[in-house]
């Protein structure tokens, strides 16, 4: 573990540095959002402004569209794509971090996919901590904190005209290593920077308590707050693009002329599709058997299979759902009426 | 490149023969594959019960179950309606052409454990193509098992699969029994005439150390168990087999999911005991 100070004056030195060494992906604004992106050489892009991202970094990780294979249309041969690239993404929240370490889990459930773990090994992430958490979020209900380490490499604190960093991780040390020219030896600022993680968790506005909503998500299947909280959802699959924690995908053949490739894209269970059996029978065919899903595989199949809750409380399903439809209103409703 | 490393990576098979299994808008195709590479034909092991990605490059796969048991020899059998953009690219595959193999996925109906046991299969239409490789198996182990019943029916005659080897069956008493029917009265035909779920209580079977296995439209399997319970099974005693759409067949892509159930890993193949805790296996 190294603990540094990077002044903010040093803040274009400390970017390239990192880009020199990896490829970089940063925040970048991009119309009225966030989203994360290979640094473009804008050295004075600073975080001064952002405050969290709309689409979280698992695109990092987790393309929106990733070549699996490609082929000649009538050949069998078959080749991979270009190895992936050593990537250092600067600037993420903790609870993305947080859900990468959830992802992770799902990735290796007995079988690895080779995809993700080379792209998640490839992957060192340098997260800030919030010290003015969002209106919707919610991390402390789940285990998480303003300051959390869990899945990160390196924890970065804003201190006013500095930036206190530590490393959390082998990966996150050298990282550090890399930008070392525009880094200086901590002295204290380690618990300053505590404090202000632990005043940021005083301004959480938002909970719930998780006790027992995996046990009352199997008892309330029926029940009739399934149709009142889908009601109002127009099936558009924000909540699920935008989720850091999901990573469900499609399966395509993409050909062009000869030149074929079949690539994976990011999916939702928000769509009527993602379940249609060719038949035209569908499991799941409306909207609140799929917001049922949904809610289901955050806080029941996944807590059965991997004893933790796949949900961040990030707070970005509640902010960006065009009808305000609300994840902590569905799990209070939950928890009163099942 | 080894599919022990990437699981997305399909192997080439080899068509060796093909044939008609039904004809029509909704056709049945059954075949009979190989695999091209001698080290993954050697090194393929498959269960009764389990599945396959198969498919075609530049179109696509689809999880299709094996109808074709590990008694039979070293190749793998697969009977495809046509339905979609990849079943309409199987059904023009030729004696000669590849197709995309990957797998095997998902568990297997635990023969093993059944040894002993009376096995009665109740199959409806192509759901006769993953319940086709317990009938092989058990045929090819018949000593291990007390007795073999094979109930099946479809719509019409054109609507059957595998007519010929279940006429074969119905010649060898001794080992086994199989009862036909079609839903509708048919100039010719000497079978039962009816829906399945009758002719299951027509059989009458005895639950008495026996096995149910069903597969078929869910409106079939509804009353299928229905009338096993009716005729004294116990939930134990009945297996199904699942299909829900799917992509990776690995348990990442999530769409196959019945409630917290993964039909690519913790199925196909479920007990009526587990399954009856799954308001959504039902949907």
């Amino acid at each position: 573990m190294s603990e540094k100070v990077l002044q903010k004056a040093n803040w274009s030195s400390f970017v390239q540095a990192l880009a020199d060494a990896r490829e970089l992906w940063f925040p970048v604004k991009d119309g009225p959002i966030y989203k994360f992106a290979p640094y473009s050489g804008d050295v004075d892009a600073g975080l001064e402004e952002y405050a969290y991202s709309s689409v979280p970094p698992k695109a990092v990780v987790l393309p929106q569209t990733e070549t699996m294979f490609l082929y000649q249309v009538g050949d069998k041969e078959i080749s991979l794509p270009e190895e992936k690239k050593e990537k250092v993404v600067l600037g993420a929240r903790p609870c993305d971090a947080r859900a990468m370490d959830i992802v992770d889990r799902v990735f290796q459930w007995d079988e690895d996919d080779p995809y993700y773990l080379e792209n998640r090994n490839k992957t060192a992430v340098i997260g800030l901590a919030c010290n003015e958490p969002f209106v919707n979020c919610f991390c402390t209900s789940l285990d998480g904190s303003p300051g959390s380490t869990q899945g990160l490499d390196v924890l970065m604190v804003d201190l006013g005209d500095k930036y206190y960093l530590r490393s959390v991780t082998d990966k996150g040390s050298r990282i550090l290593g890399d930008a070392e020219s525009a880094l200086e030896d901590a002295s204290g600022e380690g618990s300053q920077a505590e404090e202000i993680i632990k005043e940021a968790e005083g301004k959480i506005k938002r909970s719930i308590d998780t006790e027992g909503i995996r046990e009352k998500l199997e008892e309330g299947w029926e029940a009739p707050l399934w149709d009142e909280v889908s009601r109002a959802c127009l099936g558009c699959g924000a909540c699920t693009f935008l989720c850091p924690t999901c990573h469900c995908f499609d399966i395509q053949d993409e050909v062009e002329g000869f030149d074929g490739r079949r690539c994976r894209m990011w999916d939702s269970c928000m769509f009527g599709e993602y379940t249609l059996h060719t038949s035209g029978h569908n499991p799941r065919p409306s909207r609140k058997e799929r917001t049922r899903n949904r809610i289901s595989h955050k806080y029941r199949y996944y807590v059965e299979k991997f004893d933790k809750i796949a949900c961040v409380g990030c707070g970005r399903c509640i902010t960006s759902c065009p009808v305000n439809i609300d994840i902590l209103d569905i799990l209070s409703r939950v928890k009163e009426e099942l | 490149m080894s599919n022990k490393e990437n699981p997305y990576i399909p192997h080439m098979a080899k068509v060796e023969d093909t044939w008609y299994e039904t004809h029509g808008e909704r056709a049945i195709k059954t075949f009979r594959v190989v695999f091209e590479d001698e080290e993954v034909k050697e090194s393929w092991e498959h269960l009764p019960g389990q599945c396959a990605m198969i498919g075609v490059l530049g179109v696509g796969e689809s999880m299709i179950s094996i109808s074709s048991s590990p008694t039979e020899g070293k190749f793998l059998r697969f009977s495809v309606m046509r339905m979609g953009k990849v079943t309409q690219a199987l059904h023009q595959l030729e004696p000669g052409d590849s197709m995309t193999v990957r797998g095997p996925y998902g568990n297997n109906f635990p023969l093993e454990e059944w040894k002993g046991k009376k096995i009665l299969t109740i199959g409806g239409g192509i759901g006769q193509a993953p319940l086709r490789p317990i009938v092989e198996y058990v045929r090819a182990n018949i000593n291990d098992y007390q007795d073999l019943t094979v109930i099946y029916g479809a719509r019409t005659t054109n609507d059957l699969c595998f007519k010929q080897e279940l006429e074969d069956l119905r010649e060898c008493q001794e080992v086994s029994s199989c009862h036909l029917s079609i839903d509708i009265e048919e100039e010719g035909w000497s079978h039962f005439v009816g829906f399945v779920p009758t002719l299951l209580m027509e059989v009458n079977p005895s639950p008495e150390n026996t096995i149910a296995i069903t597969c078929g439209p869910p409106i079939m399997i509804k009353f299928v168990l229905e009338n096993l319970k009716k005729l004294g099974f116990e939930d134990e005693q009945i297996y199904t087999t699942l299909e829900n759409r799917m992509k990776c067949g690995i348990g990442k892509c999530g769409r196959c999911n019945a409630g917290p159930l993964y039909v690519c890993k913790d199925g196909p193949v479920f007990n009526y005991a587990t399954l009856k805790q799954v308001p959504e296996a039902f949907a």
